[in-house]
């Protein structure tokens, strides 16, 4: 009899899952339903407080433009992905590209940051350049706004879109775009209607895998954002550092975990129907290739 | 005829160093079943994929139905591609891979309907509508490609090696199907294939190439018959092949001397006159192979040898036979109970071959230079 050490093999990452994620999830969870201490810290008694005060016209807004930024983001992350992962995928050199994509990991997220801070900033680089130019007199205010805030982000999560998209777009059999040439679609066609219909499982996982970390974004609205640009982490850092509401910041933790966790599979499934349904078919296909082949 | 003829003239085209065309010029009529053939790398699928608008050549021009169209994109030419990996779009169904130009040109749908299952009907596959790409076998699949191809009426269809993926026995079927969608939609096919045999089974007429130039462009008669060339001859079927000098010339016949072969006479015209060099070709199922000695036929070649390795196949067997006089030849010959030797001829037996001179054709001579290459030494 073969024996299954699966559960076994299995057991250092469930005891770090359970250790590091299971555990804090479940005291967020509890002290989200408790009363909120004098200061800070929380009271061991039972209550929705927390949850009747998300009904917040200043906090609804923040979640609101919580949604908007991070659409904008993922959207404009995923059109500047899309050519990228494209040319890295069509090109002699896909080592070099990759390389390039991810040489930016070796250095520090805040690091990083910073260095947007030194180009955008009114002594920073660019207007330096403006001046220099003689195209601006005074320096232009790019910081501390929504922009420098999509700008950073997008610069920020535009590796995690263009690897998923670089492995789908690989493995795509371009004779399908010159097919879709030679039956008269143009070239804007023949990508709408044959290219992206064949990456959607790319297309789905550079959604995701941008899309829920630029939405518990902190750092980057922190540093390069300014009033109007304040998002859902910035609102739960605050509830627990200065106003020390921590049942409140948990509350907001939770409802933001729920709905991305909702909105996510509920994408996933949706795309994962059709994505499964071409991998069935690739399975279908190599099994009667082996079938052929024996 | 619906379809439309193709002028190709002085194409070249290079990809790096490598020159994949040379000032290639080419012919082909309306309504023609025309094919490319020729070894791989020839530049066969290149001259195709500049006629389809995916590759713009460096020099030349192409014209369909005697208008430019060198540089417009591939959807701007009246004429459609069968890709030989059949480039279905795994996503759409046999239906809507089908549809798919009409889609593309907004035809109503109620139209696309009787449009497509008209041309799925053309190629049997109704029933498979509202499959999948991927769960159709390879001959679904090319029919399918060829549909998909057909249903923008295009005046010219462009076929790259469409049947090079089937098994043998399919290809053969499909050859014939192709054939007979030629005979029920009346256009020009352009079809490249490296398989002699396929282009010589369907071609009204074949283009033979080699390192991106035509060598001969003729009926498969014409090319098997008459090869213009030592490559042509070699690579159309299997072929025996003589070098030497015309020695005399009598009757519209020469003799040539040729080492190894001794003294041949051959059919032969202005092209060998005395002190030419030539190349001479028979081809191996004109050559009769016997145990006897056939006399009083002077327009015979007659060679006695040794077999050394016959080769059976079933409907033939393939002889290899040492001559006396030094050279070898290779020799077909077919089972019937009429054929000679029987019983049969083996490994080692002594036997007589014999050829006549008409059936003997000058493919290269010093007095006219050969298409491309000069006479080559046997190897």
């Amino acid at each position: 009899m073969k024996r299954n050490y699966g559960g076994l093999y299995a057991a250092p990452q469930a005891l770090w899952l359970s250790l590091f994620f299971a555990a804090p999830l479940a005291i967020i969870v509890a002290y989200s339903f408790m009363k909120k201490g004098l200061y800070g810290g929380v009271e061991p008694e039972a209550s929705l407080d927390a949850y009747r005060a998300l009904a917040n016209p200043t906090l609804l807004l923040v979640a609101f433009r919580t949604l908007w930024v991070s659409l904008a983001a993922t959207a404009a992350t995923i059109l500047v992905a899309l050519p990228c992962g494209y040319s890295i995928a069509r090109s002699r050199n896909q080592s070099l590209g990759l390389f390039l994509v991810i040489v930016p990991f070796w250095t520090n997220f805040l690091v990083r940051i910073y260095a947007w801070i030194a180009i955008l900033g009114n002594e920073g680089f660019l207007n330096d350049f403006l001046r220099l130019a003689g195209l601006v007199g005074e320096p232009l205010q790019f910081l501390y706004n929504q922009g420098a805030v999509i700008l950073v982000l997008v610069y920020m999560y535009l590796p995690y879109a263009i690897l998923p998209l670089f492995s789908t777009i690989d493995k795509f059999d371009f004779t399908l775009l010159e097919a879709a040439r030679d039956l008269g679609a143009s070239r804007l066609e023949a990508i709408v209607k044959v290219l992206l219909p064949n990456i959607r499982g790319g297309l789905v996982t550079a959604v995701l895998f941008t899309f829920i970390p630029i939405f518990g974004a902190y750092a980057v609205p922190l540093l390069v954002g300014g009033k109007d640009s304040y998002m859902l982490g910035n609102v739960i850092a605050d509830q627990v550092t200065k106003t020390r509401n921590w049942p409140l910041a948990s509350a907001i933790s939770m409802t933001v975990t729920f709905l991305t966790a909702v909105a996510a599979m509920l994408f996933a499934l949706r795309s994962r129907r059709k994505a499964v349904h071409v991998e069935i078919d690739a399975g279908v296909e190599a099994t009667a290739a082996t079938r052929a082949a024996s | 005829m619906k379809g439309s003829d193709v002028a190709v003239s002085g194409i070249s085209k290079s990809f790096g160093d490598f020159k994949a065309l040379k000032d290639v010029s080419l012919e082909i009529r309306k309504g023609e079943f025309f094919s490319l053939l020729g070894p791989s790398g020839c530049g066969k699928t290149t001259l195709l994929r500049v006629i389809a608008g995916f590759e713009d050549p460096d020099a030349g021009s192409v014209k369909i139905d005697g208008r430019e169209v060198t540089g417009l994109p591939p959807d701007k030419r009246r004429c459609n591609t069968v890709f030989q990996s059949y480039a279905l779009f795994p996503h759409l169904t046999v239906f809507e891979n089908v549809a798919f130009p009409l889609r593309i040109r907004r035809v109503p749908n109620r139209l696309v309907r009787e449009m497509v299952m008209r041309h799925l009907s053309l190629v049997q596959l109704e029933s498979h509508a509202d499959k999948k790409p991927s769960m159709l076998s390879g001959g679904q699949k090319q029919r399918v490609a060829i549909a998909r191809a057909l249903i923008n009426e295009p005046s010219v269809l462009l076929l790259d090696e469409p049947l090079s993926a089937l098994d043998a026995k399919l290809r053969q079927h499909m050859l014939l199907e192709l054939d007979a969608i030629h005979d029920k939609v009346g256009i020009t096919f352009i079809y490249v294939t490296h398989d002699q045999q396929e282009a010589l089974s369907v071609s009204d007429r074949i283009a033979v190439m080699n390192q991106g130039d035509v060598l001969q462009v003729g009926s498969p008669q014409q090319i098997y018959e008459n090869p213009s060339s030592d490559f042509v001859a070699r690579f159309i079927g299997e072929t025996n092949i003589f070098v030497g000098k015309v020695v005399a010339k009598e009757g519209g016949f020469a003799t040539v001397e040729a080492a190894g072969f001794g003294s041949l006479l051959v059919e032969a015209n202005g092209e060998a006159p005395v002190g030419a060099t030539v190349s001479v070709a028979v081809r191996p199922e004109k050559i009769r192979i016997g145990s006897d000695e056939p006399l009083g036929f002077p327009e015979l070649n007659v060679r006695s040898g040794l077999v050394a390795e016959p080769i059976y196949s079933g409907f033939q067997t393939k002889y290899i036979v040492k001559l006396a006089v030094g050279g070898s030849l290779t020799v077909f010959r077919q089972h019937a109970n009429w054929s000679e030797g029987v019983p049969d001829i083996e490994w080692k037996d002594e036997v007589y071959v014999s050829w006549s001179a008409r059936d003997a054709v000058v493919v290269e001579s010093s007095a006219r230079p050969p298409s491309s290459g000069g006479i080559r030494r046997p190897a």
